[in-house]
This record gives structure tokens, C-alpha cells and sequence, in this order.
């Protein structure tokens, strides 16, 4: 028998602890997030995808809707089993949250014999973010080593991210295209957020598993109606994570793999891939760590000056533009500066793999170039052209 | 998608005590002097409108701003015992570089900086021990702009008994050449300087040929000296393999590289060359592991 705490009865959790909360105490921690002033988004059907979107409510999440994914394809089906997060991840992903596809950096105007700068306003909204993946709470950790913790902080990025409150749903149905298994980064996960909630369907019925991971995320649990855990509901979190695991639609084997890459620049596979490879950019811009950005300048009618910073891609020819011409003029020489910098040279730059293994670059590749494939191929005829380089530090 | 956050209220930056808040943000200076070195390239002389100026280290770069056209990474091509305003070199080759080339006297321009590695260059007073080894600089046609200021350098230190400075300047064509008059000056202080061109003119008496031609029949004293390249990135690789082949050590060779860059501070992904974001880890590095290596590949 378990103790039932009703959202008013003053019981605390801490973090550690393990509680269980049923759609009515989901429902009332979004509802508290809203009182405590957070812009509350989750997961919404938009465009036949799920991407993030407003959440006022459990009704606005996508009940009984599940993704099916494989190499360029994306479908959503619906069901009537209930669940509310039974898929894997959509095409938008977070960080366009907190790193905008479009961000104006400042305007100018003349005046008298100088130019007056103005930035936008400090960005005040405190984001809670309900129902991101395991890998993307990982992503944005990778974004944070770019945006956040090196010489130089974004402070937009910065103001965002500190201001942000994160409700991760740990993965029960991984796509045909998810890896995250292989790049540590899920189905489950144990640091990164404020709250951890497993969504349990069994004979106990439906049901979230939910772990504090900060004090404020036990503050928050701890105002809802929740029941203390039993063996049965953490046996049924493992049992999940498990199935997920299992479920997981590819692996990518990152045992020296930075190396192989970094060794491999000359390899003739490369300009297999290019064959195929549209130079579309998809991959760079569903991707959850891709940071590239351009920085435009404009003038209005009125004489001012604006600049904006864009998302890029290595894809585009402009990116390595140098006087005179594109540096990497071949798609092949891009799709290797794309793929050797996210597993290899990402090491090297920021200590950590630039990929979390999400398969979003799997999925939205119009011809369906699968990332892990090509490392297998380069894998198995590594050495086809090769040079002596250093080994990577920090990698596997 | 998110957008931005609507601009309601904004920091108006001229009344904000301490400048811009954003590493983004320029720093607004005045054009103090412009002065043509070749046909395409340009030098302007700058001064913060308010405020001081900005120090910085020989081989450093600012991204500056032609407002309206956008924003460019430029080297600083004073040097620090200059006593007058900060110099930047510019070779007309695109939008910004064209706006900047043909700015006037007066005119504002945005500064950022300064960024990225240097070619260390002890400044004065800061190392008491004189280093006593020869320097081999060797710069192709715009090259010479950021090693202007640490050339100036290592030959003030050479009047005070430092090592000898070794100076190979390569032109397409000897209306290419810039820096005459420090060409001068440095000569007449004890350095050994040599400029060659690809293709001579009429008047021209000086070497025809690559740099590198200049380098085997000097002086300096391979197994004791560093070496400081800059220059189209072909002629960086043949130069500093040659000096290898010379005898001098890889990782005394410091050369400086380039790419597109739109932010200097690390986050636009722009300027990536294998493992190095060369804003953040050039873009003066050692010809060493893999710099040498990446820089017998091309990136096509």
C-alpha cells in the first residue's frame, strides 16, 4: 500500500528520492510551473511532427501519438493506448530556444559624431522546458561548452540557460534511427535536469516514475500529488530503460573512433558519400549540437545599421569562403568537415563528442545518408588512405 | 521556432556606464588617417571615438565593422612601440575589405578585439633575459601586415642585443611590395632584409623568384632559429617545409593561418581548419604535429 501526498499537504521530497506521480500530478506540476512564472513548452504535433511548442497542459501533449522513423522518412500514428510520450524525437529540437535560428545583435544609428548602439532587451522569460529527451538534455549540455563555459560567454545564451527549468522524460520507444545508447547519452539518465519522470504503462497502470535532480525540482515535486515509490514502480523505470535499450534502431561503435576519422580525411569513401549527398544543410539544421551562425548586416530606410546572427551550415559554400572562393568547394570535403568535426575535432575543440546520437540526421536526409553506416564503412577499410596524426585526446 | 525576445525596452549603450555589454557589440572608432600602399591595398589609422585604445600583441586581429556592409577579421599591423593610433592593413577583396579600403578620414568604424594567438614576441620590459637566436620573418605580399609590429619589435631588440632578424619579403610584382619605408628603417637598424618578386618591372633590380629562393643562401643559423610566416597558404607550406629542410626546428616556426571568421570569439564555427577554431587557437601556430600534417592536405 502506498502513501498518498495530495499537492497540499506540505510533504517534502529531496533529491535522490524516488516518487511516482499519476496524469494528475503531471498536470499540476505543469500548472505550478506556471504560477511560478515559467513560459512552459513541451512536445506538440505540428505539421504531422512532434517539435516543441506552448504547453499549457496535459491535454496539449500528444496522447497516444508515436513516431515511426527511418532513413529519410518520419511518420507520426496515433493510437489509443494512452501514453503521452511514446516517440523518439522530432525535427525541432531545443536549442532553438536558447540559441535562435535568427537573433538580432544590435542596431546603430548615427548620432551627432557617433553611433549609438542598441542590443535588445534582456530576454526575461524563464523557460521550462516538459519532456525533453535524455539526448537532448545532453545536446544542450554540448551547446553549453561552445556558448557558455569558454573563454568567451554568449550572455543571451547564458541568461537563457541559467533561467531554464528542465522536466526530462527518459526514452521508452527510441526510434529505428536513435543511437543514443552507444554515445552514453541515454534512454536513461542521472544528471542534467530538475526533474526525471519515466512514463510506466503496466499492470499497476499508467503512471510517471519522477526523480528530483535539484532542489528546486524536489520543491516543485514535492507541491504535487505524488506517492512514494515502490520496488514494483522502479522495477518498471529499469524495465523501460531496458526495452529501450533494446529497441535502440542503430549503434555506432565510438571505441577509437575519433582517431579512425582524424586518420581517415583522405579515404575514398568520402567521395562516395558525396554522390549521394545533396549538400542540403537538413542534417546541420535538425541537428541538436550543430552551432555555426552568420553575422549580416543591414540598413533600414531610416539609416540605421542592424546586424543579425543566423544559423549557417558547413553544407553551404559561403561557410569556408575565403577572398576569392569557397575553401571546401567539394560536397565531399563538406560532408567530412560536417561528420570529422561532430565525432572527431568536436574532442579536440570542446572535450566531448558533438554527437548524442538522436538519428535526426539520420531521419531528415533526404536520401537517407546514415551517419553510422558511413563510419562503418570508413571502419572497415580504415587505412584506405591514411595519414599519422596524433591520437585525440580526451576521446574514447 | 523561437524569435527574438520583442525589443520593448533597450539598453541604450551610449548611456551605459561601462560600454557594450555584448562580446558582439563594437566599439565605435574614427578614422585618424588612410594612407594607399598598393593599388588594392589600404592602411587606416583609427581612434576610439571615447575611451582608450585597445591594447594588443603583434599577430593579433580585430574584426572590424564597415556599418551597413558587415564585419571583417583584420590584423593589426601596428606595433606596439608605435605611439600613434592602431593600424590595420586591408587588401580590397570583397564587400567589407572594399568599404574599408575606401573609408576617409572621419569616417566611423566598428572595432572589435583584439583576438586569437600572437607571434610571442616579448614587448618591452617584459622578459630580462635577451634571446639571442636568430629570427627568420618571411612574409608574402599582405603578409607582412601582422608581423609589422612584431618585426619592429624583435629589431628594437636587436639594437639592445638581441638575436639577428632576418626579414624575406615576396610581391607578386614590385608595385606589390608594401611597407617600404619600414623595409627601410628596419635595414638600417642591423636587420638583414631581402624582397623578391614573381615577375619584375621595368626599374626593378632586386630578386625575381619565390621567397623560399631567398632563404638558402642567407646567414642565419638554422639549428639556432624560430621563424615567423604569414602569406597565401601555399606559399606558408612550401616556406616553412624548406626551413625544416634547413635545419629549424618545427615547432620554433610559427606561422599564421587563415579562414573565414564571423565572430572571433569562438561560437560561429566559421573558421574550423581540422582540430583548430583559429580565432580561438590561431591564428599564429606552431608548424608542428598536426599543423604540418594538415597542411600538406587540401580541403578541397
Amino acid at each position: 500500500m502506498t502513501t498518498r501526498h495530495e499537492a497540499s499537504d506540505g510533504s517534502t521530497i529531496e533529491p535522490g528520492d524516488v516518487v511516482v506521480l499519476h496524469v494528475q500530478g503531471l498536470e499540476e506540476l505543469i500548472a505550478s510551473l506556471i504560477d511560478a512564472g515559467f513560459d512552459t513548452r513541451g512536445p506538440s504535433v505540428r505539421n504531422g511532427a512532434i517539435v516543441p511548442g506552448a504547453l499549457h497542459g496535459v491535454t496539449d501533449l500528444p496522447k497516444g501519438v508515436h513516431d515511426v522513423q527511418a532513413p529519410g522518412r518520419y511518420r507520426l500514428e496515433h493510437s489509443d493506448d494512452g501514453q503521452l510520450f511514446g516517440w523518439a524525437v522530432g525535427p525541432g529540437s531545443w536549442k532553438a530556444e536558447f540559441f535562435p535560428p535568427s537573433q538580432e545583435l544590435w542596431r546603430a544609428s548615427p548620432a551627432g559624431d557617433s553611433m549609438v548602439f542598441t542590443e535588445p532587451a534582456p530576454d526575461q522569460r524563464r523557460l521550462a522546458i516538459i519532456g525533453a529527451r535524455p539526448c537532448e538534455v545532453a545536446a544542450l549540455s554540448v551547446l553549453d561548452r561552445v556558448l557558455a563555459n569558454g573563454e568567451h560567454r554568449d550572455p543571451r545564451y547564458v541568461e537563457r540557460r541559467d533561467a531554464n527549468f528542465v522536466v526530462v522524460v527518459e526514452c521508452g520507444r527510441p526510434g529505428a534511427t536513435c543511437f543514443c545508447s552507444s554515445m552514453g547519452t541515454g534512454p536513461g539518465i542521472d544528471a542534467g535536469f530538475d526533474v526525471a519522470l519515466t512514463e510506466v504503462d503496466d499492470s499497476d497502470g499508467h503512471r510517471f516514475v519522477a526523480r528530483p535532480g535539484t532542489q528546486r525540482g524536489a520543491d516543485f515535486l514535492s507541491r504535487v500529488t505524488h506517492e512514494e515509490s515502490t520496488d514494483r514502480d522502479r522495477g518498471a523505470r529499469v524495465a523501460v530503460l531496458e526495452r529501450a535499450g533494446v529497441q535502440m534502431g542503430r549503434r555506432l561503435d565510438t571505441e577509437g573512433l575519433a582517431s579512425l576519422l582524424a586518420r581517415n580525411v583522405e579515404h575514398p569513401h568520402w567521395d562516395e558519400v558525396a554522390e549521394r549527398c545533396l549538400s542540403c544543410a537538413n542534417c546541420t539544421l535538425v541537428c541538436p549540437t550543430c552551432f555555426c551562425s552568420d553575422v549580416r548586416d543591414t540598413t533600414d530606410l531610416a539609416g540605421d545599421f542592424h546586424r543579425r546572427r543566423t544559423w549557417s551550415s558547413c553544407f553551404d559554400l559561403d561557410h569556408s569562403y575565403l577572398h576569392g572562393g569557397p575553401v571546401r568547394a567539394s560536397v565531399s570535403s563538406r560532408y567530412r568537415q560536417w561528420m570529422t568535426h561532430k565525432l572527431s575535432t568536436w574532442w579536440d575543440q570542446f572535450d566531448t563528442s558533438g554527437c548524442v546520437g538522436c538519428g535526426r540526421c539520420v531521419t531528415w536526409c533526404p536520401v537517407g545518408i546514415d551517419i553510422t553506416e558511413e563510419v562503418r564503412a570508413i571502419a572497415t577499410s580504415d587505412g584506405a588512405s591514411r595519414r599519422d596524426v596524433p591520437s585525440v585526446k580526451g576521446a574514447p | 521556432m523561437t524569435g527574438d525576445a520583442a525589443p520593448a525596452t533597450s539598453v541604450a549603450l551610449a548611456m551605459a556606464p561601462r560600454g557594450p555589454r555584448h562580446a558582439m557589440t563594437p566599439v565605435v572608432h574614427r578614422v585618424f588617417a588612410v594612407r594607399h600602399e598598393t593599388i588594392d591595398v589600404t592602411t587606416i589609422s583609427l581612434e576610439p571615438v571615447t575611451g582608450p585604445r585597445l591594447t594588443f600583441r603583434p599577430g593579433q586581429f580585430n574584426m572590424l565593422s564597415a556599418f551597413g556592409v558587415g564585419e571583417s577579421a583584420i590584423s593589426v599591423s601596428s606595433a606596439p612601440r608605435d605611439a600613434g593610433p592602431l593600424r590595420h592593413t586591408v587588401r580590397d577583396v570583397g564587400p567589407v575589405t572594399h568599404a574599408l579600403c575606401e573609408s576617409s578620414v572621419g569616417d566611423l568604424i566598428g572595432v572589435r578585439g583584439p583576438f586569437g594567438s600572437d607571434w610571442q614576441v616579448p614587448g618591452r620590459g617584459e622578459r630580462d633575459v635577451v634571446d639571442a637566436s636568430d629570427t627568420v620573418v618571411v612574409a608574402g605580399g599582405i603578409g607582412l601586415a601582422p608581423l609589422r609590429g612584431a618585426v619592429d619589435e624583435l629589431v628594437a631588440r636587436y639594437g639592445e642585443g638581441g638575436g639577428r632578424v632576418f626579414v624575406f619579403v615576396g610581391a607578386r610584382e614590385p608595385s606589390q611590395v608594401v611597407f617600404h619605408r619600414d623595409l627601410e628603417l628596419w635595414k638600417r637598424s642591423g636587420a638583414r632584409v631581402e624582397v623578391t618578386v614573381d615577375r619584375g618591372s621595368p626599374g626593378w633590380s632586386g630578386h625575381v623568384g619565390l621567397v623560399t629562393s631567398l632563404l638558402s643562401s642567407s646567414e642565419f643559423d638554422p639549428s639556432n632559429a624560430k621563424a615567423l610566416i604569414c602569406g597565401p597558404e601555399i606559399m606558408i607550406r612550401f616556406t616553412a617545409r624548406a626551413l625544416v629542410d634547413q635545419g629549424v626546428a618545427a615547432g620554433r616556426i610559427l606561422v599564421s593561418l587563415e579562414r573565414n571568421m564571423q565572430c572571433g570569439l569562438g561560437w560561429c564555427g566559421h573558421c574550423q581548419l581540422g582540430p583548430f577554431l583559429l580565432c580561438r587557437d590561431g591564428p599564429v601556430v606552431a608548424y608542428a604535429g598536426m599543423v604540418s600534417v594538415l597542411l600538406t592536405e587540401r580541403e578541397r
